[in-house]
This record gives C-alpha cells, sequence and structure tokens, in this order.
C-alpha cells in the first residue's frame, strides 16, 4: 500500500492522510494508490501540510506499518524517549520500529 | 565574556523582527516551503523528523549564568523540557513550533544570543577550546581572537552563498581539545621569535564522507594582517570552490585539487590585494574585544589543597578536574553521559542547576564541549566537593570524561532527517556495557564516537574507537573504525571491515577492548596500542 505523510506546516507535527484530513496517528492512514502525488500536491498548495511524500507500507491486521525504519519512527516518535512518543504508556512500543 | 555593543544589538534584533516577518507570511501562504525554507535555515530553524528543530548559537561555546537559565525557560515553555547540547559547542531544541520561532530568537536576544551562523553556506559559528581562559597550557585566551571573526563573519555579504558550509576553530596551546585540524579553518594563536602573538594558520580539514586533517598553509600571521589573511583565504575558496556538486563543495575538496602549498600561493597573491583594503582592525579595538574577556578577580590566596578523604569524589577529581592557571583554582567538566543516557541531553532542571553552580562557583561562566558537555571553568578547589554534591543530586556527577562511556553520538535516526541509523540506542548499549567504574578507568583514555550518517556529526572519523550507522537495504547496520584523534595527535580513523548489527557492534567493541588490555605497554592508551600494532590483529580479533 501507498501513504502519504508530511508534516504540518504550523507544529511541524509528523501527519499521515486519512481520505479527507490529516492525522498525527498511522493507524488513520489510508492507502492512497497512485493518487499520492496529485494529492500531494492539492493539500501542500493550501497549506494543510509541508513537504508531503508518498511512502510504501505493509497493511498489517494491526493497521499500515511503513517500509522504511525512518517512517516508522516518524510514526510512533523517539526511540530513545518513549515518554515522548505517542504510546508513552507502553514502553515496549519501541520494539515496533525495529 | 563578550558583551554586545549597539551594533550586535541592533543587527540581532533586526534580524528577529525580519524572520517574524517572514514566518507570518509563510503561515499566510505567502511563502512556498522552496521559498521559505532558506530563509528559516539562515535563523537555525530546520525541520526534523517530528518537528522543526533550532540550533541556538554558542560563540565558542561561551555562556553565563542568565544565558543558560534562558536556555532552560525555552526548553520549558517552548520545547518538552530538554535541550541537546551538540558537537559544534551549540544547543538544540527539537520540538519546536514554526510559529513559537521567532518569540524564541526575541527571548534569546534579550540575553545576547541568536541562530544566526547555525546553518547554511556561510561561515558557521565559530568554535574554540572549551578550556579558553582557564587552561594551564594555554599562552593566551583563544577567544578574542574568535570573537573578533565572529564580527568579521556575521552577515559577511561576501561569504554568505559559499560554495558549502565553512568551519573554524581557534585555540592557544599545543594540547588541541577543539578538534582544530579537522575544520575547514583551524587556527593556533602562537608567539614568534620575537614574542608576538599570532595566528598559526591550517586549512582544508574537515570530517563528513571525505575525511582530512587540514595543512599549514602559514606559519605566522601578525594580528595587524589576522582578518586580511582570512579574508583571502576566504576569497580563494569563493572563487575556486566547486558549486557543481555538493559532495565536493568543501575546501578541503578544494585543497586536495589545488595542493596545500598552490592554494596557499594563491591565499598569499590574494592577500596582497586584501591588504591595501585596510579592513585589519586597529589593536586598540581587539584590546577592547580581549577586556571582555580579561581574567575574574581570582582570589591571590585561595587554598591550593583538595580533601580527598570521600572516595566517589575523589574519582570524580581524578576524572572530570583539570588543571587551572591560577592557583587555587580548578576547571570542572560536567559530564552529559550518564550511563544509559542520551549524550548531550540535559533537562531544563539540570540547565539551571549547572546555571546556579556557574554563577556562585564559576564566576557566572559556563562552557560547552565539542563533546557534549558542560564545563565549569573557574572553581575555587575548596568548592569543588560542594559543586560535586550538587552535581550529584542532579544526576550530572557521572565521573567518565574521555573514557569509554563519554561517547560522542548525533542525534542520529531517532530525531535526524538525514540520518541512515540510529546512534543514541548503541551510545547507550555500550555504556552499559561498560558501566563498571573500574573497568573503565583500567580501560583508560578511548575516545568513542558515533555517527548516525555519513555526515558525521558524531566524528566518527576522530574516534579512538568510530562508530559509522549506514542503511543496508532499509535495516540499521554500523561500521566499525579503529585508529582516529581529534587531538593534537589528530589521525583519521580506519574501517576495520564488514558491518555489524546492534549488538554485534557492541561485541565487537568488546573483543577490541579485550585485545588492547592483553597487548597494551605501560602507559599505553588504546590509541597508542593500535598505533604500534595496527589493524590486523584487531581484525583478527574482532572477526575471528
Amino acid at each position: 500500500m501507498k501513504l502519504l505523510t508530511g508534516n504540518d506546516l504550523s507544529t511541524g507535527d509528523v501527519v499521515w492522510w486519512t481520505g479527507e484530513s490529516w492525522s498525527r496517528h498511522l493507524a488513520e492512514a489510508v492507502d492512497v494508490g497512485d493518487k499520492g502525488d496529485v494529492l500531494a500536491a492539492t493539500e501542500e498548495a493550501a497549506r494543510r501540510v509541508n513537504v508531503p511524500y508518498v511512502i510504501d507500507a505493509e497493511a498489517t491486521p494491526e493497521g499500515p506499518r511503513p517500509a522504511h525504519i525512518k517512517d516508522r519512527i516518524r510514526a510512533l516518535g523517539p526511540t530513545v524517549r518513549p515518554d515522548l512518543t505517542l504510546k508513552p504508556a507502553d514502553p515496549q512500543a519501541g520494539s515496533w520500529v525495529i | 565574556m563578550y558583551k554586545y555593543d549597539e551594533y550586535d544589538a541592533g543587527i540581532v534584533a533586526a534580524r528577529v523582527e525580519e524572520f517574524r516577518d517572514q514566518v507570518q507570511r509563510r503561515l499566510a501562504g505567502h511563502m512556498t516551503e522552496d521559498q521559505f525554507k532558506p530563509l528559516r535555515l539562515m535563523n537555525g530553524l530546520y525541520l526534523q523528523l517530528h518537528a522543526y528543530m533550532l540550533r541556538v548559537a554558542v560563540p565558542y561555546g561561551t555562556l553565563n549564568s542568565r544565558q543558560m537559565h534562558l536556555l532552560a525557560h525555552i526548553a520549558r515553555k517552548y520545547d518538552r523540557g530538554y535541550g541537546h547540547f551538540t558537537t559544534r559547542q551549540n544547543l538544540q531544541y527539537n520540538w519546536i513550533k514554526l510559529e513559537d520561532a521567532p518569540d524564541i530568537l526575541a527571548e534569546l536576544a534579550t540575553v545576547e544570543m541568536h541562530a544566526i551562523q547555525t546553518s547554511g553556506n556561510c561561515i558557521r559559528n565559530i568554535s574554540s577550546d572549551q578550556f579558553a581562559g582557564a587552561a594551564a597550557d594555554e599562552i593566551t585566551d583563544p577567544r578574542p581572537w574568535a570573537e573578533l571573526l565572529r564580527q568579521w563573519s556575521t552577515f559577511h555579504p561576501e561569504f554568505s552563498y559559499l560554495p558549502r558550509k565553512f568551519k573554524i576553530a581557534v585555540i592557544a596551546s599545543d594540547t588541541d581539545r577543539a578538534a582544530m585540524r579537522l575544520h575547514d579553518i583551524g587556527i593556533q594563536i602562537v608567539r614568534n621569535d620575537a614574542g608576538e602573538l599570532g595566528a598559526r594558520i591550517y586549512a582544508g580539514g574537515g570530517m563528513g564522507r571525505t575525511p582530512m586533517i587540514a595543512s599549514l598553509i602559514k606559519e605566522f600571521v601578525p594580528f595587524a594582517d589576522f582578518v586580511s589573511y582570512l579574508e583571502a583565504c576566504l576569497r580563494v575558496y569563493n572563487r575556486h570552490g566547486r558549486r557543481d556538486n555538493i559532495y565536493k563543495a568543501r575546501i578541503k575538496i578544494l585543497i586536495h585539487a589545488l595542493g596545500a602549498e598552490e592554494y596557499a600561493r594563491q591565499v598569499e597573491e590574494e592577500f596582497q590585494a586584501v591588504k591595501a583594503l585596510g579592513i585589519d582592525p586597529p589593536q586598540a579595538e581587539f584590546d577592547r574585544i580581549a577586556a571582555h574577556f580579561a581574567p575574574p578577580a581570582f582570589e591571590a590566596d585561595a587554598p591550593d589543597t583538595v580533601d580527598r578523604s570521600d572516595p566517589d569524589f575523589a574519582v570524580w577529581l581524578d576524572q572530570n578536574v583539570h588543571a587551572h592557571q591560577a592557583p587555587g583554582y580548578a576547571v570542572v567538566t560536567i559530564s552529559l553521559k550518564p550511563i544509559g543516557g542520551i549524550p548531550g541531553d540535559a533537562s531544563a532542571d539540570q540547565i539551571d542547576v549547572m546555571a546556579d553552580l556557574a554563577e556562585r562557583y564559576s564566576f557566572d561562566e559556563l562552557r560547552v564541549t565539542h563533546a557534549q558537555n558542560i564545563v565549569l571553568p573557574h572553581v575555587r578547589k575548596a568548592d569543588l566537593y560542594t559543586v560535586w554534591q550538587a552535581l550529584r543530586e542532579a544526576g550530572l556527577a557521572e565521573a567518565n570524561l574521555d573514557l569509554i562511556s563519554d561517547i560522542i553520538a548525533c542525534p542520529g535516526l531517532d530525531y535526524c532527517s538525514l540520518a541512515n541509523a540510529r546512534s543514541i540506542p548503541l551510545a547507550q548499549k555500550i555504556s552499559e556495557r561498560f558501566a563498571e567504574p573500574a573497568r573503565q578507568r583500567d580501560l583508560g583514555e578511548l575516545k568513542l564516537k558515533i555517527s548516525g550518517c555519513i555526515n558525521a556529526c558524531g566524528h566518527h572519523h576522530a574516534g579512538h574507537i568510530g562508530i559509522l550507522g549506514v542503511d543496508r537495504k532499509g535495516t540499521e547496520n554500523y561500521q566499525l573504525l579503529l585508529g582516529g584523534s581529534g587531538a593534537e595527535d589528530v589521525s583519521l580513523a580506519d574501517i576495520t571491515g564488514p558491518g555489524f548489527s546492534e549488538d554485534g557492534v557492541v561485541d565487537a567493541i568488546e573483543r577490541a577492548t579485550d585485545l588492547y588490555v592483553r597487548e597494551r605497554t605501560p602507559g599505553e592508551r588504546f590509541v597508542d596500542t593500535y598505533r604500534r600494532i595496527g589493524m590486523a590483529p584487531f581484525k583478527e580479533a574482532i572477526y575471528g
């Protein structure tokens, strides 16, 4: 599957395209198929996202899993600061990245 | 330390308001990211993996307590309660909002700080010896020279769009604590036979994907020619440095292509033209700057002895405290490398503690080191125990300076958009593997440096043991290097062979240190043994 991701213009937060808008949560990301580049251009022009790009991901029962470790770290947060990730209550969340 | 005059204050204030306008226009949609990116980078604002990152300049690594307290305040108010001290003696915040950036810069300006020259193809923030003004072995304080270069280079119209970034380090002792010869230009302040101070100039050093050691290009430049000579060095680079290939754009590539002698000849020729422009400041201006760096009012009768009866304190004293030029005083290095911690990170509370200690016990001065530690440069020996107790209470009393757990590590793939592999978890695992204090001290001086990509922000080329993180088909992989040094015995590390997994490289390091313990002669450091016996036995030990 293909996901569209970028950073929020104002906060810099990592965001994912949900089909209608942008979410900080990877679980809400949808497969953009071959429409990623067009969506990226439209959304960036409307200032709803900064530097969007399309990534490869795998559909898993737990939700999308980005193919590259860099995007998995982007999705979760720094593996060395579990308290600053999107899953601060789960100290083992970092193992999903590896 | 240096105080802004009306020109410094004016240009910094103007830059803040200019950037505020640029941010507003970006947020309002009047600028694209392509248009805005070079403007934000000129103000130290990067976009990293999780958020915007702001890099704050700490000129030649010197701070006062008011500045340090403000860094803590910004960490609390605008970031997530911590800051990261970098290998360029600066500080980075990892979680900045674009809309807050102008307010942060305005707050920094209230304590004479900014983020200028922390990005872009300009002359970057000048770095220096963290023991400047305190070191027992320096011939003069190098910071007035560095400050003069800061004033010369800030917004220099000719050198704001160089072929590539440009880094300068200034030292004034034979002991190199600033990796001087791994800079684009390295400067050592020396005395000539007449006893006059001047600059010995090295050029063409650097790390990155093509590491090189700077070559000596001028034995002695008197102060009267100092700025003109540097101007000539930059002009020759600006004229002939490559702009067609970012990987070949640094001055080291130019000097390698021309040869150091030919580069020096062209600089000399250019210098004759530049000298006629009359840009060198008069001695009185240098004296004005130097007066800001006058030694503090040391007590003439400060006790020169220290009570070593607390064994933990004695260990810290031996490891983290250095000789001072004034009797009765000492230089304290605060390790930001707790076992299992993140190299260079400090919480806002810890930053406040260090600021308070500087104000009370170190004549209001702190320094950031390129090894990502903090220095209290002027502590009375009589106060060392009190300082150590306060540091211990704040989790800042790790007695591991220059030992294997005093690891330099770049932010790596946990934060950096350029990285190929994570650096910090590896640093944590290594420090935990070698955590036992007696074992670390037995291994002695061992500088271990980790970079998460070929850009080498973690100085892996200069590590006695260096580690480079690479991306091997989407998996983190680590190359091991041995034999580098950023000190006066400068050398570039050699790659041992095939790379390792994260756990594999920790095991490989242990096999290398075990070999060292078996092979060393009395007094020999790890790097000395490597130089004596060569790579082959280490390869055999590491790869079997």
